[in-house]
């Protein structure tokens, strides 16, 4: 009995392949031993390298994302925003409007500041939420989740170079602020030597290292989020899903931090230290917000690091 | 490392009381799998039958709820990491990402194995884009690729290193009759390179074409599995007489053991089919010299042996009664 016409049958019968059907292929063939050139390339290239090359591939498929490069933009467009506005506009009465806007149009460099304070409380982590959401929930999503586990990637490796991946968005989100904001400073006020917090004044170029280290904290303060952005991440196949409960989260955590009936609780909020960084701006640097920073962050890259490797080393991959 | 996966018994892969619930669910009911070194191993099943779930634990991405699989001779999932650079695989259609070219999508699953050498790393992305046919649409983005440009783009991935299995669930899905045949001469290619090639389908007429052995799913449980000659003798054999002394035949055909069924009227005399089981029938030649022998005057005589697609039928059930 003739089996049914599939699509498969329905292109020509082909006299020199079909000898090949009845040899039965495979069968009897020296099977899986073939030496050296299967053997050959099997053999591992060193961890170290390998786990580069993989970096290297997250951050390039990261950052050429367009969805990460227009985020970078937007995020540069801030300052340009306010210094076009300070521009515009006749003398800003001091006090009035965010901290140091008063300053900018005596020093371009103020602008940077001015919007690298501002994106803090919302834009900083909204970008970082969905990139640290998208980590594992995107890849689940789009499917290529399993065709790197099955690459083999690894599940502890994967997981590491997406965290890594996070960070460095983490820092390059701020850097780009400071960047974009020294950079419109610089073309539409005066720049000169700035005076710090304490009274003591500064040449420009001290000045831009200033700037790159508050870029830095903020990089800091970023990563307790990127870490519980990943763990929530590792939850749910929706990236979307990842992506709004870590920027709640962050907002949550800002709104428990102003409420004083939670005063216990202000110096385990991930976001407690997100506006210390003016002490960077003192001379001799004030390290003391910077280090309780950094172990705050510490702690939290510890738990949800952890909560992560928990839940994405057991979990059925099934997208 | 040549194949410590040559295991006694020379199994590719090898499943024992494989098992996966999800919840009260059973996806894969006690499943024991064997898949010779060399074979191309058709996986048949209708939809919803755990096909797929089967193949996500053999590859490590779901755990099994009980039971052992081994591949390459080595346990899985503790074997992972050495026995998947070996392992080429399409999964449950192929998924890349679409905001990069093809090119870069397989750079990136490259990147992602610690077996890949970088330095090879364009040269290997390059042949495999050619085997598959895509080097012309290598540096378009994905986002542009037609859903058989993708299971190309699928298979290339899988064909990324020198593998010694490969494990393609539906690679033919999505393709047009040309790339259905290329992948039906590519799947001979790789069986003669040696690659064991295990091959999920629901295309039965594509699994009698390329494979050498087969199984059969239905409900998550395994209902048949061997070489797919035997697996078509399992079935009946029916022969089909035509002959104007049907009254005689019939004796004749219950004598040997054949099932008569209703004959139809032909010009030249009547259409006698029966049936008997593979096993117990006699050869042909003794059931027409039987039939002589009556004096029944035989004016045509033909065995059909079941189809593939019979089989699975006979195995599966009719209709669109998908496994719950």
């Amino acid at each position: 009995m003739p089996s049914s016409a599939t699509p498969s049958e329905l292109e020509q019968p082909n006299d020199a392949e079909k000898p090949s059907d009845s040899e039965q292929p495979g069968r009897g063939s020296p099977a899986v031993s073939v030496p050296g050139r299967r053997g050959g390339s099997v053999r591992a290239v060193p961890a170290g390298a390998s786990s580069l090359s993989l970096l290297a591939s997250e951050l390039a498929t990261l950052f050429r994302r367009r969805r990460t490069m227009a985020m970078l933009v937007a995020l540069a467009a801030i300052p340009v925003l306010i210094a076009v506005a300070v521009r515009l506009s006749s003398a800003v009465p001091p006090g009035r409007g965010p901290a140091f806007l008063d300053r900018i149009s005596q020093n371009g460099l103020f602008v940077a500041v001015t919007a690298m304070l501002v994106s803090v409380p919302l834009f900083l982590p909204l970008t970082i939420g969905v990139v640290a959401g998208d980590t594992i929930a995107g890849e689940a999503s789009l499917g290529t989740l399993r065709y790197l586990l099955v690459a083999p990637a690894g599940r502890v490796r994967l997981l590491l170079v997406k965290y890594a991946g996070a960070l460095a968005f983490c820092l390059a989100a701020p850097i780009t602020v400071a960047l974009a904001g020294a950079a419109i400073g610089a073309s539409l006020f005066p720049i000169g030597p700035v005076t710090l917090l304490s009274g003591d004044v500064v040449q420009p170029p001290e000045a831009a290292l200033r700037l790159l280290l508050i870029a830095a904290y903020l990089a800091v303060s970023l990563a307790g989020l990127s870490a519980i952005g990943l763990f929530l991440s590792t939850m749910t196949v929706v990236p979307v899903g990842a992506m709004a409960a870590t920027v709640v989260v962050s907002v949550a955590s800002q709104i428990a931090d102003q409420l004083p009936q939670l005063e216990w609780l202000h110096p385990w909020l991930f976001t407690h230290f997100w506006f210390g960084f003016a002490d960077v701006l003192r001379q001799p640097v004030l390290w003391d917000s910077f280090a309780s920073n950094a172990l705050l962050q510490a702690g939290y890259i510890a738990v949800f690091g952890a909560l992560a490797y928990a839940r994405f080393v057991t979990r059925d991959i099934l997208s | 490392m040549t194949a410590p996966g040559s295991t006694a018994a020379g199994l590719t892969i090898e499943t024992q009381g494989l098992t996966k619930r999800f919840g009260h669910q059973v996806a894969v009911d006690n499943v024991d799998l064997a898949v010779p070194h060399g074979a191309v191993f058709g996986f048949l099943g209708p939809n919803g039958s755990g096909k797929t779930t089967t193949i996500r634990m053999l590859l490590g991405l779901a755990a099994a709820s009980a039971g052992t699989v081994s591949v390459l001779g080595q346990p899985m999932p503790q074997g992972l990491h050495e026995v998947l650079p070996r392992v080429g695989a399409l999964v449950e259609g192929p998924a890349f990402y679409p905001f990069l070219s093809g090119t870069a999508n397989l750079h990136r699953f490259d990147a992602a194995s610690r077996h890949g050498p970088p330095a090879t790393r364009k040269a290997r992305v390059a042949a495999a884009l050619e085997r598959v046919g895509l080097s012309h649409a290598a540096g378009k983005r994905v986002h542009a690729y037609s859903l058989g440009m993708k299971q190309r783009l699928g298979i290339a991935n899988a064909l990324l290193s020198p593998r010694d299995l490969l494990v393609l669930d539906e690679p033919t899905n999505g393709l047009d009759p040309q790339g259905t045949r290329e992948v039906r001469s590519l799947v001979r290619s790789l069986a003669a390179d040696g690659a064991t090639v295990f091959v999920s389908s629901h295309l039965l007429a594509e699994v009698e074409q390329i494979c050498t052995h087969a199984a059969i799913m239905s409900a998550g449980k395994l209902v048949a599995q061997g070489p797919l000659a035997e697996l078509r003798q399992a079935g009946d054999t029916r022969i089909r007489l035509l002959t104007p002394d049907a009254g005689t035949a019939c004796e004749v055909l219950l004598r040997l053991g054949m099932t008569p069924g209703k004959g139809t009227h032909e010009p030249d005399g009547e259409v006698l089919t029966a049936v008997a089981a593979a096993s117990s029938v006699a050869p042909p030649e003794d059931i027409v010299a039987g039939l002589v022998a009556a004096g029944v005057r035989v004016r045509g005589f033909s065995v059909e042996r079941e189809s593939l697609e019979d089989r699975f039928v006979a195995l599966t059930g009719e209709g669109f009664d998908v496994a719950q």
